[in-house]
């Protein structure tokens, strides 16, 4: 009978299980609670199946079976293509295959699925814990591949062959990571086919949004700087510019009609960064004040926000240069300056008051309306803080005038309306401020509740001016962060605060450990790819080079572990290994075994010497003559060996 | 079955000659491994009714030639004569054409008459009067050896001694078996009345068995460790041959199967050492000449398993 048709065994059976359930546990969040029932159901059959050692079910039942569920995952998702109407059409196929075991070609397909199963936990998640789950699920899994083909040995031993196996393999997987050539994009870029909740600004800003933000510690983007970090009052991250006004909420208008490169000259001193920007959903790719370039595949609206050709769906990494002493906006077209000054035609009637007294004293000096402005705000003696009252109508005249207790958005809409107003163009930034050093690896991390909203005024001859009303009342938020702006007792995320420190300095490692995994894992991409072999001397190689090192390195790799795997053979044989700790326990109680000394005539010996062990000896000494002057011994006989030692106390 | 058998097979030998079980095994290993065996001793300590017992219970033919110092060829690989009524040439086989061959005294014949029988053990046949006659199978010589400082002895060399597969002696029996010797009956009377355990047949699928023991690497490695340290000890004029290291193995797997095992132990190495090294290893040093015993101990007590 060929090797392939040869039946499975009762342990086989248990191995596959296992394996199934391995590689089916981490997809169930993915896959409906109906499929993974009925899948679980099936894996219990299977073991039942195993247990009882009853017959397998008839074909026709599986063919109805397999029908049924291919139906169910159609009629779930309207599709069996895609991500994960696919993952969960596999699901079925594995737990109904787990029903069909009959010869070692299903076993070995089993195997197969299972692989392409945990490949596919990569398309959901692609953490360092998904990796090392997968990890696990793929040493189960090839340590039943090699009980398919063998499954005498125990567990143990099964498995400790599979990590020596896999071992051997890891220098292989490291060589073929680094220098297979690689496609542009990313690895897992895979288009997203349910639209996933991932925090981030949205393209409204209304009183309490931003504050919301400020409870989340998750990573927004991470900045590697090429030179100096600035100074942390400077962190400006431009993200969506909100000019749209509508008497409560201020909304962003300018998406398309996009510039290929900014429509300024960059001015004065840049800085140099690279972003990794977290995926979230939306188009804009946040840049330090101003963006002197804009990354590729993307483009500059019209109120110089940088947007991509497409919404942010996975981990992107782009390099930037910021000019801060920029003029942006001089010549600033007509249109944009009226839509800079739209208010709504009614409410906040203390504010408009106040801004037409302002503007009857200072006409159209916009540099003094601007001033008069920021000591409104110095005067109300303003609070900043993240749990603002609720406000009614007025939002503005409330905030400024009544409860004076307000986040960012509260204080930035209120200034913009004020100048408004007085007939002064300004208009809302969104983004982040500030962002955090971790002086593990050096990268400047800026987390969700570095959320912060800002404002921009035209001036004449001197375009757009940043002016941050915050800033004004509490000078803290914009030199340090959050948590030391905000009146002691309000709930933050412990990550913003600056007691804990032991945590925080733990959680800064485990950041830079996952950045490093997205930087260089995740995001190996081919530009990576060419500095790392260019660090190595080897100038743009093309894919024949690389293929050419490829097999060389491969070849070297496989020529020393062939030599380290003899070398080892003839140095160490487990038995002999096992005799020697056993002789070593012997000779403690005076008893030394010659090195000249056949393991039988020594276990003569040693037992006349101590003959209440006598029976012991005689064992181990059988054991031990077997399996390392007898070929045919089963290396079973070896954990035996070894357990017969370890229990045996002279 | 095959345990079996050589289990019968010892305990009949043993049963004529007492108290000398470790020589029998030695001896029908030596058959087994498909060698020769050399016996030195003194007369009359029961070589010839070894070689008889020996062939008596396996079935074989035996011829027992007695060396003298004016022997030669065709008195032991026979001659050929005019027959008359054919008008022709007849071979007339000598007494090495049978399967156990007892070639007594053979230090007594001269370097010409010793080498006749030494190359029909070689090569297992005979080649007299420019024909090539095949010996029968299985053929085995067992030839006995006066010590050599007697008087009236052409020692044999050492490239001839290196064809015994296997060199023993049987010594005086101790006390008891000899007063059981002395009690009992005839000798003579016992072999004559000793039915064949197996047939020739039989017997050639022992020595297959033999042949196809199990040695380990580990083993393997024992009997190349012994050889290269005779080879670089002061001690002895030459080392071990390649053949020599052959013979041992051979042996130690039909000590194995004597044993009742399928692979061999370097207790199995170690006890056939003493006869497969005697004759092989010459001490440098006269005066310390020892017995095949104590040689054996000093190399096995210098060379670690591996």
């Amino acid at each position: 009978m060929a090797r392939i048709n040869r039946p499975v065994s009762r342990r086989q059976s248990w191995w596959l299980l296992a394996t199934a359930l391995a590689a089916f546990l981490p997809l169930t969040p993915q896959i409906p609670l109906c499929l993974a029932l009925a899948a679980g159901t099936c894996f219990a059959l299977r073991a039942a199946l195993t247990w009882k050692q009853w017959r397998l079910p008839p074909r026709w039942l599986l063919v109805l079976l397999v029908a049924a569920g291919t139906s169910a995952v159609f009629f779930e998702y309207r599709s069996l293509v895609g991500r994960t109407p696919g993952v969960a059409l596999l699901v079925v196929f594995l737990a109904l295959k787990l029903l069909e075991l009959r010869a070692a070609r299903d076993a070995i397909s089993t195997v197969l699925l299972c692989y392409f199963l945990v490949l596919a936990q990569f398309m959901f998640t692609q953490t360092i814990p998904t990796a090392l789950l997968a990890c696990g699920t793929i040493i189960i899994t090839t340590a039943t591949l090699l009980a398919a083909s063998d499954d005498r040995p125990t567990p143990i031993i099964q498995l400790r062959r599979t990590l020596l196996m896999l071992a051997q393999a890891l220098p292989f997987m490291l060589l073929l990571f680094l220098l297979f050539p690689r496609v542009q994009g990313p690895l897992w870029g895979l288009p997203q086919d349910r639209t996933s909740a991932v925090s981030g600004l949205s393209d409204t800003m209304s009183p309490g949004s931003i504050a919301q933000l400020s409870q989340s510690d998750a990573v927004a983007f991470r900045v590697q700087f090429k030179g100096e970090v600035p100074a942390q009052s400077q962190l400006y991250w431009r993200g969506p510019v909100m000019p749209a006004f509508d008497g409560r909420s201020w909304r962003v208008t300018q998406t398309l009609g996009a510039y290929p490169v900014p429509p300024y000259v960059p001015r004065g001193s840049s800085v140099d960064y690279e972003v990794t920007l977290e995926p979230h959903g939306k188009f804009w790719l946040f840049a330090l004040e101003m963006p002197g370039t804009l990354p590729p595949d993307s483009a500059m609206t019209s109120d110089y926000q940088p947007i991509a050709r497409q919404a942010v769906r996975t981990r992107l990494r782009y390099t930037q240069q910021a000019s801060p002493d920029t003029l942006a906006g001089i010549n600033e077209s007509a249109a944009n300056l009226r839509a800079a000054l739209e208010l709504p035609k009614e409410g906040n009637p203390q504010i408009r008051a106040i801004a037409a007294e302002w503007r009857q004293r200072h006409g159209t000096d916009a540099t003094a309306i601007l001033a008069a402005a920021e000591d409104l705000f110095v005067r109300q003696l303003l609070i900043y803080t993240l749990n603002p009252p609720l406000l009614g109508r007025d939002v503005v005249d409330e905030f400024l005038f009544d409860t004076r207790r307000g986040f960012c958005e509260h204080f930035s809409a209120a200034f913009v309306f004020a100048l408004r107003a007085a007939g002064v163009p300004a208009r809302v930034v969104a983004g982040y401020q500030g962002g955090e050093i971790n002086p593990v690896d050096g990268y400047l991390v800026v987390r969700q509740y570095d959320a912060h909203a800002w404002t921009e005024v035209w001036i004449a001859e001197r375009g757009w001016v940043r002016i941050d009303p915050t800033a004004i009342s509490a000078p803290r938020r914009i030199n340090n962060n959050v948590a030391a702006a905000v009146p002691a007792g309000e709930p933050l995320p412990f990550l913003a605060r600056s007691d804990l420190a032991w945590l925080k300095e733990l959680r800064n490692r485990m950041d830079a450990v996952t950045n490093g995994w997205n930087q260089w894992v995740l995001g190996y991409n081919p530009q990576r790819q060419k500095d790392l072999l260019q660090s190595l001397g080897l100038d743009a190689p093309d894919w024949r080079s690389m293929t050419a090192i490829l097999t060389a390195l491969c070849g070297a790799v496989l020529l020393g572990l062939t030599a380290w795997v003899l070398h080892q053979r003839v140095r160490v044989d487990p038995a002999l290994a096992a005799w020697q700790r056993f002789t070593r326990k012997l000779a403690k109680r005076g008893i030394t075994w010659q090195a000249w000394e056949g393991p039988q005539d020594f276990a003569r010996r040693a037992s006349h010497a101590a003959p209440q062990h006598a029976r012991a000896i005689h064992e181990i000494a059988d054991l031990y003559a077997q399996l390392r002057y007898n070929p045919n011994t089963d290396r079973a006989s070896l954990s035996q060996l070894n357990t017969k030692i370890t229990a045996f106390r002279p | 079955m095959q345990a079996l058998q050589l289990e019968a097979i010892l305990a009949d030998i043993n049963r004529i000659i007492l108290g000398k079980e470790r020589p029998i095994r030695l001896a029908l290993s030596c058959l087994l491994a498909r060698g020769h065996l050399l016996i030195e001793d003194l007369p009359g300590v029961g070589k010839t009714t070894l070689a008889h017992v020996l062939a008596r219970v396996l079935g074989l033919e035996f011829q027992r030639i007695q060396f003298t110092s004016d022997m030669l060829p065709a008195d032991i690989i026979g001659v050929s004569i005019f027959d008359r009524d054919s008008a022709s040439f007849h071979f007339h086989p000598g007494p090495v054409f049978t399967q156990v061959v007892l070639a007594d005294e053979i230090n007594r014949a001269t370097p010409k008459a010793q080498s006749a029988l030494l190359e029909a053990m070689e090569e297992r046949q005979v080649t007299a009067e420019g024909k090539t006659r095949p010996l029968p199978e299985p053929f085995f010589v067992i030839a006995t050896q006066n010590p050599t400082h007697q008087i009236g002895t052409f020692p044999l060399p050492e490239s001839q001694l290196d064809r015994f597969l296997l060199r023993i002696e049987l010594g005086y029996p101790d006390p008891a078996a000899e007063r059981a010797l002395l009690a009992g009956t005839d000798r003579r009377q016992m072999v004559a009345e000793l039915a064949p355990r197996i047939d020739p047949i039989q017997l050639i699928a022992l020595q297959r068995s033999a042949a196809t023991i199990h040695a380990a690497p580990a083993l393997i490695d024992y009997i190349q460790a012994l050889t290269a340290y005779t080879r670089a000890a002061p001690r002895w004029h030459a080392g071990l041959s390649p053949r020599a290291g052959l013979s041992l193995l051979a042996v130690a797997r039909a000590w194995a199967l004597l044993a009742g095992r399928d692979h061999v132990l370097p207790e199995d190495v170690q006890a056939v050492l003493p006869g497969v090294i005697s004759h092989r290893l010459r001490p440098v040093d006269d005066a310390a000449r020892t017995d095949a015993d104590t040689m054996a101990a000093q190399l096995i007590e210098a060379v670690p398993l591996p």
